[in-house]
């Protein structure tokens, strides 16, 4: 068996093990209609953090999604509340926006050798700014499409909605899967990831990757925006402050290495699902702060960390042993 | 003729990298390609790959010229490279490194179970039987190797350049390789075979081409050939002269034991060696890059821990797993690059000076400003750094000078053990006569000083003794009158039998 999955078996186990003990406090955790709202609460956590994952995957980073989101967002309700345009010209529109913007970014980073970390540090502060010159206040949406949207379920067995949201957060995970694990341009991506010098050397186009990379998660981002949006029903330059962090330790948490190189993009889906089920647990308890979330989400990351380290060091002693047996 | 190269140039600002080199490669040959460090067999391979463009010449390969701009391009065109150190990627599957770029698709989607079949295939081919799926990571070197030897050859298929791909292998695993390699030459691929290692050079090749100064010095068999000449055709033979000067006034003097090391080794690195260190003796180690001469050093400096082994002096054990018990030890390093290693060139030289002697006291304890001004002027003059002021960056001195600021920082710290790793490289006829100078003084004072060097007249003429290596191995003791260029040569030539009258086998 590879090392290299057992973070993602490691978050698999922690994620059953955490809903059988809610389950065992509260036996209604285990009805649809939690798993419902779980999925579709997190709906456009999940279709950023799928965005994340590559980028992470490839060895970089992309801070600018948060900003992305809440921009995408406030577009939205402006464009509707100003113009007559259909919803879904006003999606296509953003869509191509958010994705230029991050393939703008991937251009720089690529282009100008920079970090990854400062040229999206950049995106973030511009997005945010743009979000604000379009609109200082919560702008509501009241178009009829996005009641129609926002009424869109398929009822589970057991009363639980599925949400129209999260059905499209679980496709984009699908999507997600099929890119990072099946297509020549997933495979480039694990190959930036593990070394670019190397990559390089075995034929991967460094530049076309890079640029592609962020231009998804950008892509990812914008799409993430409107299922906020068709979730808030408004538009908001001050929302999702932070996401980006949340995403990444959705990612993280999931068991992909932050160095890169190394996860699974199913494992993000847990990792979402596992941030989630502790905000879940705090509702039912009712007595608890929200701020235990990020404390438990804190020590998950640490755990996680801790867990990559020890894999390493397991593999390479393996090895060495491997060596002196011989 | 699979290739054909024909005055090979190649420059770089200030140097002649390559200068008019042919060479030669037959299908189903291996060629071994020679030289010392900077003898132009990288710039050569480079010239290949298409890392380099070169400035002059021709390369056919087919009889067809070809000029190679990026490595994908001479793979296109048939050239494949290993490396010494592995170029494919461990967190991928073996499957998946084999296949990169060329996965079979259905719709689109690469389809997996083509691929981890066409990997098992390619695999069989060589011999192997892995789990394809498992991380590349997960292997030894050696099958990291040869997964890399497949990959290369199934994307370029003519000519395979081999560079240095044994030097992290054992001897086991060194005829796995070989074997693969052999299978290759019948299959009728031309390889060239870049090594240190001169038994491999003997075991595996048919012919041998020498590179010295980016000159081609010889193309032979490698049958015809025998370890003396192919030596000499590597070092040169501009050797005499400075033997004439030598060979007195060498009297085999005693110096009382300071230092004992017993079996001091790593795997993969150095065999064990014993070595006993006198008091105010200059020690030299001779052998051909890559024969583990600055491993030993780098081994009992604490650089790299050593798995098997101790160390004692008169008082007791002493305890060498980090560079800083090694100072503590009252040991000193001064690296062979000593741009990455030694200097900080941004630094003035007086603050390099002080460098080691402030991080031995602590940050809490600073040198007061007028002892750090006293201490650099006090070595400014004694090792007559030509400065125009203690204050000047390192970074604008010549090497000569830099190596004398290197030597000055450790002396500030008054080692009683010195190890010098190359102390003359890239330093000019003048300042080299002083550094060796130096050695002497410094032993008369009392110290202990090891020297690393492949110019084999320096060590004649600094050390006391020399301790020969050859792949890996501490082979030879040299001492007294025995210090001399042709029995260090033939002690490093000499192929594993020995003779009992010097050989000291550890």
């Amino acid at each position: 068996m590879n090392t290299r999955a057992l973070p993602l078996y490691a978050t698999i186990v922690i994620f059953l093990l955490a809903y059988a003990i809610c389950w065992l406090q509260f036996p209604a955790m285990l009805s649809t209609r939690v798993i419902g709202n779980l999925l579709t609460d997190n709906a456009y956590l999940g279709i950023v953090a799928v965005g994340m994952t590559l980028v992470i995957l490839s060895g970089g980073i992309d801070l600018s999604v948060g900003s992305v989101i809440a921009f995408s967002g406030v577009f939205i309700a402006v464009l509707l509340r100003d113009s007559s345009l259909h919803p879904l010209v006003v999606f296509a529109m953003l869509l191509a926006l958010t994705t230029a913007f991050g393939a703008a970014m991937g251009f720089l980073i690529h282009r100008l050798a920079m970090p990854a970390f400062i040229v999206t540090l950049a995106g973030m502060f511009l997005a945010r700014g743009a979000a604000y010159m379009l609109s200082i206040d919560s702008v509501p949406i009241t178009h009829p499409f996005y009641e129609t949207i926002q009424d869109a379920y398929w009822l589970m067995p057991g009363k639980g909605r599925l949400r129209l949201i999260g059905i499209l957060m679980l496709l984009i995970v699908l999507a997600g899967m099929i890119i990072a694990h099946k297509t020549r341009f997933g495979a480039s991506v694990y190959a930036l990831g593990g070394g670019e010098a190397t990559a390089r050397l075995m034929g991967v186009r460094q530049g076309r990757t890079t640029i592609l990379v962020y231009a998804f998660s950008g892509c990812m981002a914008g799409l993430s925006g409107i299922v906020f949006s068709i979730y808030t029903g408004s538009g908001y330059s001050l929302a999702t402050v932070g996401t980006e962090l949340t995403a990444i330790a959705a990612v993280v948490i999931g068991g992909t290495l932050l160095t890169g190189g190394a996860g699974y993009m199913f494992g993000t889906l847990i990792g979402v699902l596992t941030m989630g089920l502790i905000q879940t647990y705090i509702v039912f308890d009712g007595t608890l702060s929200s701020w235990w979330t990020r404390i438990v989400i804190g020590i998950l990351l640490l755990v996680f960390i801790l867990l990559q380290k020890g894999l390493l060091k397991l593999s390479q002693s393996r090895l060495i042993e491997a060596a002196a047996d011989r | 003729m699979l290739l054909s190269i024909r005055s090979l140039t190649k420059t770089f600002p200030g140097t002649l990298a390559l200068d008019g080199v042919d060479f030669d490669l037959a299908t189903g040959e291996v060629h071994a390609l020679l030289g010392e460090n900077g003898a132009g067999k990288s710039t050569l391979i480079k010239c290949l790959t298409g890392a380099y463009h070169r400035d002059g010449g021709t390369v056919a390969l087919d009889g067809a010229e070809i000029a190679p701009r990026s490595t994908v391009e001479a793979q296109e065109l048939g050239i494949g490279t290993v490396y010494q150190e592995v170029n494919l990627l461990p967190n991928l599957t073996v499957a998946q490194n084999l296949m990169f770029g060329r996965e079979p698709r259905r719709f689109g989607l690469i389809n997996t179970r083509a691929m981890r079949a066409e990997a098992r295939e390619m695999l069989r081919q060589y011999g192997l039987e892995l789990d394809v799926d498992r991380d590349l990571g997960n292997y030894s070197v050696a099958i990291q190797q040869i997964i890399a030897i497949a990959r290369a050859v199934a994307l370029s298929g003519k000519v395979l350049i081999l560079d240095e791909p044994t030097a992290s292998l054992d001897a086991r695993e060194v005829e796995m390789v070989f074997d693969v390699v052999r299978g290759l030459r019948e299959r009728g691929l031309g390889i060239v075979f870049v090594s240190h290692f001169l038994d491999q050079v003997f075991e595996l090749t048919d012919r041998v081409t020498v590179l010295r100064n980016g000159r081609k010095i010889v193309t032979e068999r490698t049958a015809d050939l025998d370890r003396m000449s192919l030596i000499e055709h590597m070092l040169g033979r501009a050797l005499e002269e400075e033997v004439e000067q030598q060979g007195a006034g060498k009297a085999a003097a005693t110096h009382p034991d300071l230092l004992h090391f017993e079996g001091v080794g790593r795997h993969g690195v150095i065999e064990p060696f014993d070595l006993t260190i006198g008091q105010g003796e200059v020690v030299g180690l001779a052998g051909l890059l890559g024969s583990g001469r600055t491993e030993s050093a780098e081994l009992i400096f604490g650089v790299r821990p050593a798995q098997t082994g101790s160390a004692r002096d008169e008082k007791g054990a002493l305890d060498l797993k980090s560079p800083r018990a090694a100072i503590a030890a009252g040991f000193g390093f001064a690296p062979e690059d000593r741009k990455t290693d030694g200097i900080v060139a941004d630094l003035s030289i007086r603050e390099n000076i002080v460098l080691g002697l402030q991080a031995q006291r602590g940050w809490a304890r600073p040198i007061p400003r007028a002892e750090q001004n006293r201490l650099a002027e006090d070595y400014i003059r004694r090792l007559d750094i030509r400065t125009s002021g203690r204050e000047k960056p390192v970074g604008d001195l010549s090497g000569g000078n830099q190596q004398k600021v290197v030597l000055a920082r450790w002396l500030a710290m008054n080692p009683r053990f010195l190890i010098l790793d190359e102390p003359t490289r890239g330093i000019d006829v003048g300042a080299h006569a002083e550094i060796l100078r130096l050695i002497h003084d410094l032993t008369g004072a009392g110290m202990s000083v090891l020297v690393i060097s492949s110019e084999i007249e320096e060590l004649v003429a600094v050390s006391d003794r020399v301790i020969v290596l050859r792949d890996r191995r501490h082979v030879a003791e040299l001492r007294g009158e025995r210090v001399a260029p042709d029995a260090i040569m033939r002690a490093i030539a000499r192929d594993g039998t020995g003779d009992g009258e010097t050989a000291r086998c550890c």
